[in-house]
């Protein structure tokens, strides 16, 4: 008893790692410098965009899929036709785009096809994003859902039924997320009124 | 695969909720398990997040957020604006950080219009994005602290945030909804002895956050309270979309500041920290050592600052950018371009951009769509806190219910965003 107290002991805070430094990035084509440079202009068209860059992995994972390609301010978006949605998905997982980012809606109305699905998918290895699209025609929105490549799509998938009414085919809980479960209507669709009572 | 025909519509009840939650249960529990609602008025669900959960004894057997308490429709009042008034919205998204998702959205119309932002204005905007981490940071710290039962914390926290808080007001004349970053550069001059001032936080804060860390880190009680609760694993946090600090604290090697920069961050010399451990105790660790480096980034973003010449903040564009009081009250053409600018609008090519940023809380992105009018046809948020919140389950499951709010905090969720 007495004396000065004796100090907590001061626990191992346990381990933490330094980043090792950034990726390496993406491999320089097969033959050399040159190969990998991203056109300046805006490119529309499939034939245009894979003649400009065939050694994109996206563009090499969905040679058979994509129906339609755009690089414009350098992104890259792929449009695929809507039964092989899910089937491109996993081809570009396959070829390292495995972080699913982010899935909305834009509402062309009253274009036809009147819904444009916007998938974008990162990945961390190559640095690099790419934007598949989805239209849709109005006489039946529904589509196939991707959470069964990446689960972390069921909140997104929920959010754009909720808010355009696209149903996702095999989606586990097709819920509204957003507006309250007895809502009427899909308030991010054009034709939804803003002004005026309900 | 064939599509399979699409269910209809379901209305659920809280009825369907709590089936909802009992049909995701893992069937262990059986009839011992009983059902349990958190929220949305709770204390420490850090805004009106619901959860409903389904808990055996004190253990988690299943659990199932339930959101849109918040939601206001900042998507849909976007496009009923021109593209300069959605600035004010996106400040409202996530009222923690306001200036990123500020310059998040600028960057996004900036890259629609191809045009190029003053390396002055880059490097202040870079500035002031790291002082936003820092103070987001605080807030997070300091509610996780108090959630845990530590409360001093709180309040050391809110001091020094509360110092970022008056920088801003000097900056924008508000707090928190600074709209200080405007499309094509930035609002306003700083004004003067603003880099002295930042200068004196900065020198203060590594001492501050060391203060915090004495109060924590070694304590036992709040290290029994997060080491080893909440575990994700580093496919999980892929699969579940987690982004930010509590991926990199699951081992994900990943920050858009580093890997794909933006507004010039490729200019500072900053680490990354990461952790392999993958629970509440991880994140903290992560989250501490990130205030540190936003220090680093902020010292050399204000040397940087306070070393160049004072040219404008505002891109080269009249017909986009407004001109300055000065001009437009001298010159014509500047009173027109301001009155075209203020009435009708700028005209933004048709197109589609996505630009990520590295947000406190992970990957914030704003997706941008044109049809070649002055009104975005569409904008549309990633949140890091909405994908962060599916993988919340896959920590709690199995856990004690106490060990939920512990990891409500840890993932640093902030409902504004999530409901937009």
């Amino acid at each position: 008893m007495g004396g000065t107290p004796t100090p907590l002991p001061v626990p191992d805070p346990g381990p933490m790692a330094q980043s090792p430094g950034p990726h390496p990035g993406p491999e320089p084509g097969p033959s050399g410098t040159g190969q990998r440079e991203y056109p300046k202009q805006a490119i529309f068209g499939k034939d245009a965009v894979f003649a400009a860059m065939p050694w994109n992995e996206a563009i090499a994972a969905l040679g058979e899929l994509a129906i339609d390609a755009k690089w414009a301010r350098q992104e890259l978006t792929l449009t695929v036709a809507r039964e092989s949605i899910a089937a491109a998905c996993r081809a570009v997982q396959a070829a390292g785009y495995h972080f699913f980012e982010d899935l909305t809606a834009v509402d062309w109305y009253p274009q036809e096809p009147r819904m444009q699905l916007s998938y974008h998918i990162l990945s961390l290895e190559l640095k690099q994003r790419v934007r598949l699209a989805v239209l849709l025609d109005s006489a039946d929105l529904t589509v196939d859902s991707i959470t069964g490549v990446w689960p972390s799509a069921n909140f997104y998938e929920r959010e754009v039924f909720d808010l355009f009414g696209v149903k996702f085919a095999g989606h586990p809980g097709l819920t509204r997320i957003m507006m309250p479960p007895d809502w009427n209507g899909h308030p991010l669709r054009k034709d939804y009124p803003v002004e005026g009572y309900r | 695969m064939a599509p399979v025909a699409a269910p209809d519509m379901i209305v659920p009840g809280i009825d369907d909720v709590i089936a909802d939650a009992k049909q995701h249960g893992t069937g262990g529990a059986g009839e011992h398990s009983m059902v349990l609602n958190m929220g949305p008025q709770h204390p420490s669900t850090h805004g009106v997040l619901r959860l409903v959960l389904e808990i055996d004894g004190e253990s988690v057997v299943s659990l199932a957020p339930d959101i849109g308490y918040l939601h206001t429709g900042i998507e849909k009042t976007c496009e009923a604006k021109f593209y300069q008034q959605v600035v004010p919205l996106t400040d409202r998204i996530d009222y923690l950080c306001p200036m990123t998702n500020t310059l998040c959205y600028c960057l996004a119309v900036e890259k629609l219009l191809e045009i190029e932002v003053p390396e002055r204005a880059e490097v202040l905007r870079v500035l002031l994005n790291e002082l936003t981490r820092i103070q987001s940071h605080l807030v997070w710290l300091g509610t996780h602290a108090m959630d845990i039962g530590a409360l001093t914390v709180f309040l050391y926290c809110f001091r020094e945030r509360e110092e970022i808080l008056r920088i801003f007001e000097a900056l924008s004349g508000q707090r928190m909804m600074t709209s200080y970053f405007r499309i094509g550069g930035i609002a306003l001059e700083p004004p003067l002895g603003f880099a002295e001032w930042v200068q004196r936080l900065l020198n203060d804060l590594p001492e501050k956050i060391q203060e915090y860390e004495n109060l924590l880190t070694a304590n036992p009680i709040w290290m029994g309270r997060i080491k080893g609760v909440g575990y994700l694993s580093k496919e999980d946090a892929i699969a579940l979309g987690v982004t930010g600090p509590p991926a990199r604290a699951s081992g994900i090697d990943w920050d858009l500041r580093r890997d794909m920069p933006y507004s010039g961050y490729e200019r500072y010399k900053f680490a990354v920290p990461i952790s392999t451990d993958g629970d509440v105790w991880a994140r903290y660790v992560v989250r501490m050592q990130e205030m540190r480096e936003s220090v680093n980034i902020c010292q050399q973003a204000l040397d940087l600052f306070t070393s160049m010449p004072a040219t404008r903040l505002t891109a080269n564009a009249p017909k986009i950018v407004l001109p300055d009081r000065e001009q437009m009250k001298t010159q014509m053409e500047s009173l027109i371009h301001h009155f075209k600018i203020v009435t009708e609008g700028f005209a933004v090519p048709a197109g589609e951009v996505f630009q990520a940023i590295e947000s406190p809380r992970g990957e914030m992105g704003y997706y941008v769509v044109s049809d070649g009018t002055a009104k975005p046809y569409r904008v549309h948020m990633r949140n890091p806190s909405f994908a962060t919140l599916q993988a919340l389950e896959t920590m709690c499951k199995g856990r004690l219910l106490a060990d939920v709010v512990a990891v409500i905090g840890s993932i640093d969720i902030v409902l504004g965003e999530i409901d937009r």
